[in-house]
């Protein structure tokens, strides 16, 4: 438990002369920005589903991982990639693989509970795994995390536009020579990434709060790609931030507020959007005069 | 029956003398089926032609292979004088179906923009250029108004405009055009046509459109293919457009009518082999 004082400028000097909560707001940063992005993309391409079932996958993989004694960021980085690629490979219509990512996700998370019950004295590790710890994140986390966090951002720099014409109009991108599996298979890998290291924070259960809320914020708010993917990647960020912020002073968890804020958002903006139609709807009388 | 292979034209930009597309003994189906076979026409530069025929007859089938999305089975075809790949430029294509849904928030301009630059690497900012293109295919299709409008919310004629706006952008030398006409009321697919019938006059863009109403287009058009019964044919629209050739592609009694400023109309009678009760 830590001070606060109602100065934010010594609260913020307080928070990072603790090195681990320098850790922990350099990946938390990393994996907002891709999460706001990738999530903007899972939006667009109506991909909750694939997304919500790769983290639950993923989680076997943690489990996988803290069995053998390793990092679970490199378990659920190699269950999750290996689940989207089936799923890239199942088709190209996200919308309509409900039931084959079902079936999916039911067995990974069957190996799941055989790595549980093979390993005892594994109540920490689930707990963090599920709701995210990031702030016992290691200085090798960090690197893992800023590293796998570029090679995403660079891909995207690469392929946004024509992942983005794939997503909107397949028919058209296909005719006009787009690799759709290769665009399908690309995103599938990013959004495993960003899912892996998310978990870090918020965990399996929360991953929706960093992945897909910010980003319903976002296309909510403005139609054009850009600017919503900034909206998207700026609500990650401050969801990010203020629970980082609040868990140091509080000890309440990080995930608990990144959850909250983010809904916070969403909820804000679709009252505001409702009450704005409305008006709209008071101010113009809805029978137009005949010209 | 000949294979398609080496002795086709090599690929490159020049084979513009001649036809458009030749077609020569073509075969094509899925898997075990075959959908249409014996396929033998010819387009020149600068027709409008209509593609009827029944659902399922193959006419989506025949724009995949014009687009290299699929080969054929057998027989030969060429495209601008070569065998049809994958993403020509010189190519506009609206498809039958859409990825757009009501929920799409994103608006039309981008959607128009990425007609021409989406296969482009890169993140694609919006570039001035790039947009001064959309704005004169917007304008081309009379949707101005619209570029800022979201997708979702664009009723079903205006989002065809928009599509026909994404195809027109990279101001192609043909169009394919399936079902274009299948939401619009009868001023706006009136509308639609005299845009497209502008652009094959003033730019000679070879335009081929699947339509099931064949009304709004008669006027326009110099030559109908159609695809029925597992064989594709080609004809003039007043050698086609006849009761006896309508009956005998649909499977169902059609009468065409002449009125009194000699436009014909068709009319689509009940199904002589369905024996509904009164
Ligand atoms: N991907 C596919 N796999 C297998 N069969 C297919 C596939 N696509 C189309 N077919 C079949 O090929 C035939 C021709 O289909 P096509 O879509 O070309 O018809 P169409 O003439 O465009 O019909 P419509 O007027 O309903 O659009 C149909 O029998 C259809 O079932
Ligand atoms: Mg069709």
């Amino acid at each position: 438990m830590t001070d606060f004082s109602w100065n934010l400028v010594t609260d913020l000097r307080l928070m990072w002369s603790f090195h681990f909560m320098q850790n922990a707001f350099e990946a938390g940063t990393m994996i907002a920005v891709v999460a706001g992005i990738v999530g903007y993309l899972v939006v667009l391409r109506r991909s909750a589903f694939a997304t919500h079932a790769l983290g639950h996958g993923g989680f076997s993989g943690a489990a996988a991982a803290v069995l053998l004694g390793a990092n679970p960021v490199y378990g659920l980085l190699v269950f999750t990639m290996g689940m989207g690629t089936g799923m890239a490979l199942l088709g190209q219509r996200a919308a309509n693989r409900d039931v084959e990512i079902g079936t999916l996700l039911a067995f990974t998370l069957g190996l799941g509970l055989v790595f549980l019950s093979l390993y005892k004295g594994f109540a920490d590790e689930v707990y963090s795994l599920l709701f995210g710890e990031i702030l016992g994140i290691s200085d090798a986390g960090v690197v893992l995390t800023v590293e796998v966090s570029a090679v995403v951002l660079a891909g995207l720099a690469l392929i946004a536009r024509r992942l983005l014409f794939a997503s909107l109009d397949e028919d058209v991108a296909e005719a006009k020579g787009l690799p759709m599996f290769g665009l399908g298979l690309a995103f599938m890998l990013m959004l495993a990434v960003a899912i892996s290291i998310a978990v870090q924070i918020v965990g399996v259960l929360l991953i929706f709060a960093l992945m897909v809320t910010p980003a319903a914020v976002a296309i909510r708010l403005t139609q054009r790609p850009l600017y919503a993917v900034l909206t998207s990647v700026a609500v990650a960020l401050v969801a990010t931030w203020v629970g980082l912020f609040v868990q140091f002073f509080s000890n309440y968890p990080a995930s608990f507020f990144i959850v909250a804020i983010a809904f916070g958002g969403y909820l804000s903006v679709r009252i505001g959007q409702a009450l704005a139609g409305r008006l709209s709807r008071r101010a113009a009388p809805s029978t137009p005069a005949p010209s | 029956m000949r294979r398609e292979g080496l002795d086709d034209p090599p690929g490159g930009g020049s084979g513009d003398v001649g036809s458009v597309i030749r077609a020569d003994g073509l075969e094509v189906g899925y898997r075990d089926h075959v959908v249409w076979k014996d396929a033998s026409f010819t387009v020149e530069r600068g027709e409008f032609i209509a593609l009827i025929g029944p659902n399922g007859a193959g006419k989506t089938t025949l724009f995949r292979l014009l687009l290299g999305l699929q080969r054929p089975r057998a027989g030969t075809l060429t495209v601008f004088g070569v065998r049809p790949e994958r993403g020509n430029p010189r190519i506009g294509y609206v498809p039958q179906r859409h990825t757009i849904d009501n929920e799409t928030n994103v608006e039309s301009e981008t959607l128009v923009r990425l007609g021409g630059s989406g296969a482009r690497w890169g993140p694609g900012f919006s570039w001035r250029a790039e947009r001064e293109a959309a704005a004169v295919a917007l304008r081309a299709v009379g949707a101005t108004e619209l570029a800022h409008r979201p997708l979702g919310a664009l009723s079903g004629g205006e989002l065809q405009r928009i599509f026909l706006a994404e195809a027109l952008i990279g101001n192609p030398e043909m169009l394919l055009l399936d079902e274009p006409l299948s939401n619009l009321d009868l001023r706006r697919s009136r509308e639609l046509v005299e845009l497209v019938h502008g652009l094959v006059q003033s730019r000679h863009v070879t335009t081929l459109l699947v339509a099931h109403d064949i009304n709004p287009l008669i006027e326009c058009l110099d030559k109908v293919i159609y695809v029925a019964n597992g064989h594709v044919a080609t004809g003039r629209p007043d050698e086609v457009l006849t009761s006896e050739g309508l009956s005998a592609l649909y499977g169902v009694s059609v009468e065409v009518l002449h009125d009194s400023r000699n436009n014909i109309v068709i009319v689509g009678g009940e199904n002589p082999h369905e024996g509904r009760g009164p």
